[in-house]
Parts: structure tokens; C-alpha cells; sequence
């Protein structure tokens, strides 16, 4: 058993007691505990997603915040940053209350709303970020996600007022009048295809302001799923000169490439769209030379009348939560792009670190003391997409039949037992409230005792 | 190509090999000799439904199938938009599945939609051809812009064909592009950048903005309609600077010493990318087209639905 990324990396007995890691140590002794076998896995922290669309209020056929909280704790996750663009959008202190609350209800893991950045996502007024950011749901992230602030006054205000109450801004930064009507990156595959394309500049250009703008106001500026070698070096080159930028990259961007659009399948229809080879290549020399920060998964789950549909009028993204990890070991660490300790750090203490998530109290850390928040995965077990098999109450994902490597066994909020052998615990009522996870060599101990 | 569903289906040239098309075209000239006789049908595909499904407007290739499709004793429908279901919100999947329930065997789909087509096939237990998908592909128009240019020229390979105009929206340039590459003839692409797109040098065109060029150049001139609805989209600036550069006025043609197989795959715009007199004096090519098209769509009706099952 490895925990980290702590520092501590080696074989261990965690003991879970009171919702808290009680003890780690060699040896534990089972007492009344029940007993998981971690041999052969890596315990980490709870993941967080940064960048995810729970749907609630107002789409609830696609998502809710409970099939998305199932989602995210089948995939690993204690944490689930949801994105503003509900209905009615998450624009204020009520909405952000109501949404938080679902998630605690829940109680699978935390459901924390981002909130918008102008009122009714619609870049003309600025949304109370005061309000929202003291309210029970603690909003310090705000963004207009999907509806770039297109209005470069508007931007700037927003950036200065939310430098005000220590927010942070999350931009989807897009120069809406190059990308207009296009269904998919442009160059050779839209013209084979004859899609209307969205330039790699569109994203470039938008990127580009923001960090004009993030520098002349100070304030934190989030860069979302980027997708362009272009964008990777402006926040590369505004990291070097000590800008306070940060950025992600979604799964799909790092995994997937133009060409697969061969064919119309509507799964891979993103935006911001999949993009060449070459970018690609840019994102992942990104991932690994620290330029970008964080893993998300920009979770978008449609009705499937929304995507077996023509092209030009299928909704763009994929859902996520359920294959981030499998993608990200397969991927990342699998070909040598990030180790495994910065792969799990990107989806745990970064975006905890970007979101101040101490303010909830949560500390994304296998450390004695600290809330059980842990995700028991192991990171050889080879498995196969099946969406039919996912959690969340939609299966568009461009990922079915794949096989991947690196797979959920466990998950643990607040010291429940949440996700057991990759499945749900048979209701919430019945989690145990104790639980200690034990590994070893070869250690075969599957015995559960309450 | 047989899809997953075991029809054949005709959806773009890119899926076509040289081989194919050849196959295609020599059908086509026999086709085109039932057009010629008094009694101008042929039992060829006697009780079987074919679908016109055109979801946009269209005149010719809607009525250039149905012909087709009635001189092979087809029986054939016609489905249009404004009186559709769809018009009511029904999904083209639903209206897919819906037709196919009532014994079709194949769907003819003109869409505004690329891929369109395709996604079609995923859905319909019948065979479907692709009559125009967005800015896609129109392969039946290809292949009989390939029979017309044999027909006249004596053979494919070799050639070189000019296309001018709307590169960038037109699935008719792709189609042709694809089916002379894959015959072997040359292409150049004549138009302003602002019209072309991206890459589009990788489909194995070569690519101009001087019509003077391309003239001096081509065995073949071929011109698309000048699509009125893009002048103020900022892709050129109007009409008559678009005549200027790359209209086939009087001028130009008459200071032409070897004159090209000027085609057009209509409606076209007389005055704007072709000048009134030029347009009469190659009308024989252009009609010639629309002719050929006959023969065309019968052999593809012919080759995805007689040829296989017979």
C-alpha cells in the first residue's frame, strides 16, 4: 500500500475511526473493524474535480446533483466542483446554497458549486460573488463556463471584483466571433469531414486576454480545459514572469485527437474541440513540465436524444467522472508522461490547493488525524468502458469498449465506506461508520467484521 | 460500401477506390441508353421503395433520382421538410425508423447536416445514399461531373481540372476532389483564400487565386454557383468584385486561344460566375450534365440495391 503524496510512500495499515484517519502504521491490529484488502493498491486522497456539469437544478434528465455524486464516487472522487450553468444558473447565494446542500444530503462526497460570474451567465452584470463566497456553499470560484465573458470590460471588472473577496476566476476563454457555429477543430479533418471548424485561435485569443487582464488586476485567473498548444505556452510563458494563472487540461483533450472524428460520432464532439496530434503532444509536454496544474474532467453529461442526433445540432462534451482515472493512469502514467505521484497530486492537492478547500475543513492528505476522505485504487487492474455500467444517469462518452488500466476499489468520505469493490455500498444508512484498510504482500484479508 | 447492417449504402467518394468508381461509370453509359429509347424503363428494380428524403431544398437532384428510380420501376416517395414530421420536432433518427417501418429499401438523404448520411445508417435497416450532406460530400454529382468529362474528353486520367468558386462550403468540390484524385486527374482549386479551407492542399488539390492561371492551365473549367447568402459574411466583398477576379466573363473566355470543358453543376448564376453568352455557347456540357445524372443515379441505385440482393 502506497499513500501519498505526503512523502510517505510504502506499505501501510490505515485505521479509519470517527470519519478520521486514526492511524497509519504497520501492523494494525483488526479489532472490530471491518477490513479491506488494499494489497497491490495505492490509497491516495479522495480525487477532486475541479470542472464538473452536475445539471441541477433545471436538467435533472441529464444529471442531478445525486447520480452525479454517485458518478464521482464510482470514479474515485470526495470533492466535485459543479459548474454554474443551471437553470436557473447558479448566480446567486440561494441556488449555491440549494446545490451544496443536495450534495450534503447526498452525502457521497462534497458537491461544491462554482458560482457565475454575471448574472444569468449573460456578461452583462456582475453576479454577487460577496454574497455567494460568505454563503453556506463558501463559492470562491466563479465562471461563466460555456458563455465566455465575451465583453473585455466586463472581464476586467469581474477579475478586480472578485481580487476583492479572494475569488478566483475560472474562464472557458474563447473568442466567440472565430469559433461561431463550429462543431470541431479546424484543419484538414473539418474540411474532410465539412464541418464548420473552430480555429485552435479562437481559444489562443481568449486565453490571451485573460492573462493581459489577470495581470494588470491581480486576480487569480483559472484558465479551464485548455486545448491548444498555443494557449500552454501563454500560461507557461505568464507562470515564468510570476502571473497568478493557473490552468487544467479535461481528460478527453490529453486522450483523444481530431481524426477520431472520422465517422460523425457525436461522443466526440467537445467543446473546446478535440484537437490535432500536435496539440496533443503541447498539452501532454505541458502536464509534464508543471504548466498545467490541474486534471479535471469537464463531466457534461447529455440526454441521449441530445447526441444521436445530426452532428451540427448534437450538444458538445463527454461525461468523465467514472474514466478520469483509468484515463489518467493509462495514459499519463502509463506512457511516461507524469509519475504516479504527480498524476494523483494534479487531481487531488492541486485543485484543493487552487480552490482553498480548507476553508470547508478538507485537507486532501493520507495523514493521522485528517478526514478519511480515500480513494483505494489499483493501478494495474486492467477493465473495459462499458457505459451501460456507469453511475451517472447519462452514457455519452466517446470511451465505450476501451480498455484501460487503473481502476477504483474503494472509496471513503468521511470515514464511510461509500464505494466498495467498485460498486456503491448498498445504501448510505448502512455504511459503516468504521473502517480500516489494510494491505500487504500478498495479504489475502477480505473479512468483515462490524 | 456495406455498412454494419449488411446494406450497401453510397455515402461519400472518400470510401470509394478507383476501381469502384470505374465500375460505376460503366454502368452509368449502359443506364444512359434506357433513357434514349421510346419506352424508357427498365424492370431492373421492380417492386422495390425507394425514399426521396430531402431535407433541403433541392430540384434537381431530388427530381434526377425519382427519375432514375422510376425508369429502374422502382417505386419511389418523396418526403420534404415543410410538410415533415420533422418540421413538428421529430428527430431524423425517429423519421428514419419511421419511413424504414413501411418497407423501404432505400433512403436517398439531402441534408444540411455532414454526416448526416452516415449517422442514418446507424439508425435504418435500408440502404442510404448520400444526395447532399451539408458541406460535406455529393457523390452522385461527382460521379456524373467524372461520366461527363469521360464522355467528352475520352478519359480521367491525366486531366486537369480547375474548380472555381466557394471551395470552403461547397460538398461538391469535396466530392470531386476525392474522384479525380482517385482517377488520376489533376486539381486546382481557384479562389480566394478567404474561400477555401483549411488544409484543404492535403486532399491532394493545388490551389490558386488567379482564374488566369487555372486557364492556362485546365482541360476542364469547372464553376460552382457563387452562393448569393455568403456575400456579406465577410468571405468576399460582393458580387462584382467576385465577377472581376474569378467570373468566366466574355472577355476571358474570348482571349482563351484553347478553350476548356466548361461545366457547372447549376443552378447557375448568369453574369456572376458565368457571362450570359458563355453560359449558351457551353449549354450543350451543362445540360449534358444533367442528363448524365439520369444514368448516373441509376447505376448507384442500381449497384446499392439490384447488385447485392438482386
Amino acid at each position: 500500500m502506497l499513500t501519498f503524496p505526503q512523502g510517505f510512500a510504502g506499505e501501510a495499515d490505515i485505521k479509519v475511526k470517527g470519519g478520521l484517519i486514526q492511524k497509519i502504521g504497520r501492523g494494525l491490529r483488526a479489532e472490530s473493524y471491518e477490513v479491506l484488502d488494499a494489497s497491490g493498491c495505492i490509497v491516495a486522497p479522495g480525487l477532486v474535480e475541479m470542472h464538473a456539469h452536475l445539471r441541477e437544478p433545471g436538467m435533472e434528465y441529464k444529471e442531478d446533483v445525486g447520480s452525479g455524486s454517485r458518478a464521482a464516487a464510482c470514479g474515485g472522487y470526495s470533492a466535485v466542483f459543479c459548474m454554474p450553468n443551471t437553470d436557473p444558473p447558479i448566480d446567486n447565494s440561494s441556488v449555491a446554497e440549494y446545490v451544496f446542500d443536495r450534495g450534503e444530503d447526498e452525502g457521497l462526497c462534497m458537491v461544491l458549486p462554482h458560482g457565475a460570474v454575471t448574472q444569468g451567465r449573460q456578461g452583462k452584470a456582475l453576479a454577487p460573488m460577496g454574497e455567494m463566497g460568505t454563503c453556506r456553499a463558501h463559492v470562491k470560484g466563479f465562471s461563466d463556463d460555456g458563455s465566455p465573458v465575451a465583453d473585455s470590460e466586463i472581464m476586467r471588472r469581474a477579475m478586480e471584483y472578485a481580487r476583492t473577496f479572494d475569488a478566483l476566476i475560472i474562464s472557458h476563454s474563447e473568442e466567440p466571433s472565430l469559433s461561431a457555429d463550429g462543431q470541431m477543430n479546424e484543419g484538414y479533418y473539418s474540411t474532410f469531414l465539412g464541418l464548420r471548424g473552430i480555429p485552435p485561435e479562437s481559444e489562443r485569443i481568449g486565453v490571451f486576454r485573460d492573462i493581459c487582464l489577470a495581470e494588470k488586476t491581480g486576480a487569480h485567473l483559472h484558465l479551464a480545459h485548455l486545448s491548444t498548444a498555443g494557449s500552454v505556452e501563454l500560461v507557461r510563458d505568464a507562470k515564468k514572469r510570476g502571473l497568478p494563472v493557473t490552468c487544467e487540461v479535461a481528460t478527453h483533450h490529453f486522450s483523444l485527437d481530431d481524426s477520431s472524428l472520422m465517422g460523425y460520432d457525436t461522443n466526440l464532439k467537445m467543446n473546446p474541440p478535440l484537437r490535432s496530434k500536435a496539440d496533443v503532444a503541447a498539452l501532454l509536454e505541458a502536464l509534464s513540465d508543471g504548466t498545467i496544474d490541474v486534471i479535471a474532467t469537464d463531466h457534461a453529461p447529455h440526454a441521449p436524444h441530445e447526441k444521436e442526433t445530426e452532428f451540427d445540432r448534437a450538444e458538445f462534451g463527454c461525461v468523465g467522472l467514472e474514466t478520469a482515472l483509468g484515463l489518467v493512469i493509462t495514459k499519463l502514467v502509463g506512457e511516461g508522461v507524469l509519475s504516479m505521484e504527480d498524476a494523483i497530486s494534479k487531481m487531488t492537492v492541486a485543485p484543493a490547493r487552487l480552490m482553498k478547500m480548507e476553508r470547508w475543513g478538507y485537507l486532501p492528505a493520507v495523514e493521522e488525524g485528517l478526514p478519511a476522505n480515500l480513494v483505494v485504487f489499483d493501478p494495474e487492474e486492467e477493465w473495459t468502458v462499458d457505459p451501460a455500467a456507469f453511475k451517472s444517469r447519462s452514457r455519452n462518452t466517446p470511451y465505450a469498449g476501451w480498455s484501460l488500466r487503473g481502476r477504483v476499489k474503494h472509496t471513503i468520505f468521511r470515514g464511510a465506506l461509500v464505494v466498495k469493490d467498485g460498486e456503491l455500498t448498498a445504501g448510505r444508512d448502512a455504511v459503516l461508520s468504521q473502517v480500516k484498510t489494510r494491505g500487504g504482500n500478498g495479504q489475502k484479508q477480505s473479512q468483515a467484521n462490524r | 460500401m456495406p455498412g454494419a447492417s449488411g446494406h450497401k449504402h453510397l455515402l461519400s467518394i472518400s470510401e470509394l477506390d478507383c476501381e469502384e468508381i470505374y465500375k460505376l461509370l460503366d454502368s452509368a453509359r449502359s443506364f444512359a441508353e434506357v433513357s434514349n429509347r421510346p419506352v424508357k424503363k427498365v424492370p431492373a428494380l421492380r417492386g422495390r421503395t425507394i425514399v426521396n428524403l430531402f431535407l433541403e431544398p433541392s430540384t434537381r437532384t431530388r427530381m434526377s433520382f425519382e427519375v432514375a428510380a422510376k425508369r429502374l420501376s422502382a417505386d419511389v416517395m418523396n418526403f420534404a421538410t415543410s410538410d415533415s414530421s420533422l418540421s413538428k420536432g421529430e428527430s431524423l433518427k425517429d423519421t428514419g425508423k419511421t419511413i424504414v417501418a413501411m418497407g423501404v429499401d432505400a433512403v436517398v438523404i439531402r441534408c444540411k447536416s455532414a454526416g448526416a448520411p452516415h449517422l442514418l445508417t446507424e439508425w435504418v435497416d435500408c440502404s442510404v445514399i448520400n444526395a447532399g450532406d451539408g458541406m460535406h460530400e455529393h457523390p452522385t454529382q461527382a460521379l456524373l461531373d467524372l461520366f461527363t468529362m469521360r464522355e467528352r474528353l475520352g478519359g480521367l486520367e491525366g486531366l486537369n481540372v480547375a474548380i472555381v468558386g466557394d471551395i470552403d462550403h461547397s460538398r461538391v468540390a469535396r466530392s470531386n476532389i476525392h474522384a479525380l484524385g482517385k482517377v488520376g486527374a489533376n486539381v486546382m482549386l481557384v479562389a480566394p483564400r478567404s474561400l477555401l479551407p483549411e488544409r484543404v492542399e492535403e486532399m491532394g488539390a493545388r490551389v490558386t487565386g488567379s482564374l488566369d492561371e487555372a486557364l492556362n492551365w485546365c482541360d476542364v473549367l469547372y464553376l460552382l454557383r457563387i452562393q448569393m447568402e455568403r456575400v456579406n459574411q465577410s468571405r468576399f466583398p460582393s458580387l462584382r468584385e467576385y465577377t472581376l477576379q474569378y467570373g468566366l466573363t466574355q472577355t476571358r473566355w474570348n482571349r482563351l486561344k484553347r478553350k476548356p470543358l466548361v461545366m457547372h453543376p447549376g443552378p447557375m448564376n448568369r453574369g456572376v460566375e458565368i457571362a450570359s453568352g458563355v453560359a449558351d455557347e457551353v449549354e450543350s456540357v451543362i445540360t449534358g450534365q444533367v442528363s448524365a445524372g439520369v444514368a448516373v443515379r441509376m447505376a448507384v441505385l442500381y449497384d446499392v440495391l439490384g447488385g447485392s440482393r438482386g
